[in-house]
């Protein structure tokens, strides 16, 4: 014998006021990203490094915390699968990204000196976003890797010290 | 002048593939920050790091200002041969600060 129970539900007011308020506040913490990278952007830097060749995805392993407390210091290790040898190495891995204000992040060149086509470092991110890596081998193809992070404290938003 | 720390083994096997770690202590102004005047604070961050062993490039990696401060960057090379690796960051300001370390190659 089943009966579904009542469901309670709290009294749901919210007075427009709150409801200003709440969308002036996010306004107001928005207003200094006036001038920050979008979606377009992205797309129009990683055009511009590759051109009119194709990306292939796969073989760029970019490694990242799925879930950021603080923005301003984000560990990030990028790894190309590669032999690194004369014939068939990396020859530079790049880093976008796609809502801080600019999308360029960093450009490391390697060869086959390098032995593994690895590169950690640490970033900035200044909201939930998208991160893409492109590697470019000898051969001149592109490889790319792509990684949906979310950020709790935004980077640069204002002067801490 | 500015703080750098080098993390490199100090001896490598020949042909042994060895991480090196650097940092160097920076603010890395990105120039997009209101300061507490509400005026933006002016750019100031490092462009451009590289290493060479024996006169020999490397590694190289040119920096935004999404690059956090106090930049630490980590990479790979091939012990070939016993020498001086020497790191160079330049950037905005007329930054230049150099450091080198020594590993010996058996």
């Amino acid at each position: 014998m089943t009966r579904a129970l009542p469901v309670r539900r709290p009294p749901v007011s919210r007075s427009p006021t709150r409801r200003a308020f709440v969308a002036g506040a996010a306004l107001v913490t928005m207003l200094p990203f006036a001038a920050r990278a979008t979606p377009d952007d992205l797309a129009a830097a990683i055009r511009q490094l590759v051109g009119d060749a194709t990306i292939d995805t796969g073989r760029v392993k970019l490694d990242l915390p799925p879930l950021i407390e603080n923005g301003n210091t984000v560990p990030l290790t990028v790894s190309v699968d590669s032999p690194m040898t004369e014939a068939d190495h990396v020859t530079s891995i790049h880093v976008f990204n796609e809502k801080n204000p600019q999308p360029y992040v960093f450009e490391a060149r390697l060869t086959p000196r390098n032995g593994r086509a690895v590169v950690g470092t640490r970033i900035k991110l200044a909201d939930t976003q998208k991160i893409v890596a492109i590697a470019q081998t000898s051969d001149g193809r592109f490889w790319s890797a792509s990684a949906d992070v979310i950020v709790t404290i935004a980077a640069c938003i204002e002067d801490v010290n | 002048m500015a703080n750098v720390l080098i993390n490199a083994p100090k001896t490598a096997k020949k042909g042994s593939t060895i991480e090196i770690k650097a940092l160097i202590l920076h603010p890395m102004e990105t120039g997009f920050r209101p300061g507490t005047n509400g005026r933006i604070i002016p750019r100031n961050i490092i462009e451009d790091f590289s290493a060479t062993w024996n006169g020999v490039e490397i590694f190289r990696m040119k920096m935004s200002p999404a690059i956090a401060a106090n930049p630490f960057v980590s990479f790979f090379t091939v012990a070939s041969e016993s020498g001086a690796i020497r790191f160079l960051w330049t950037g905005d300001e007329g930054l230049r600060v150099e450091e080198s370390v020594v590993v010996a190659v058996t």
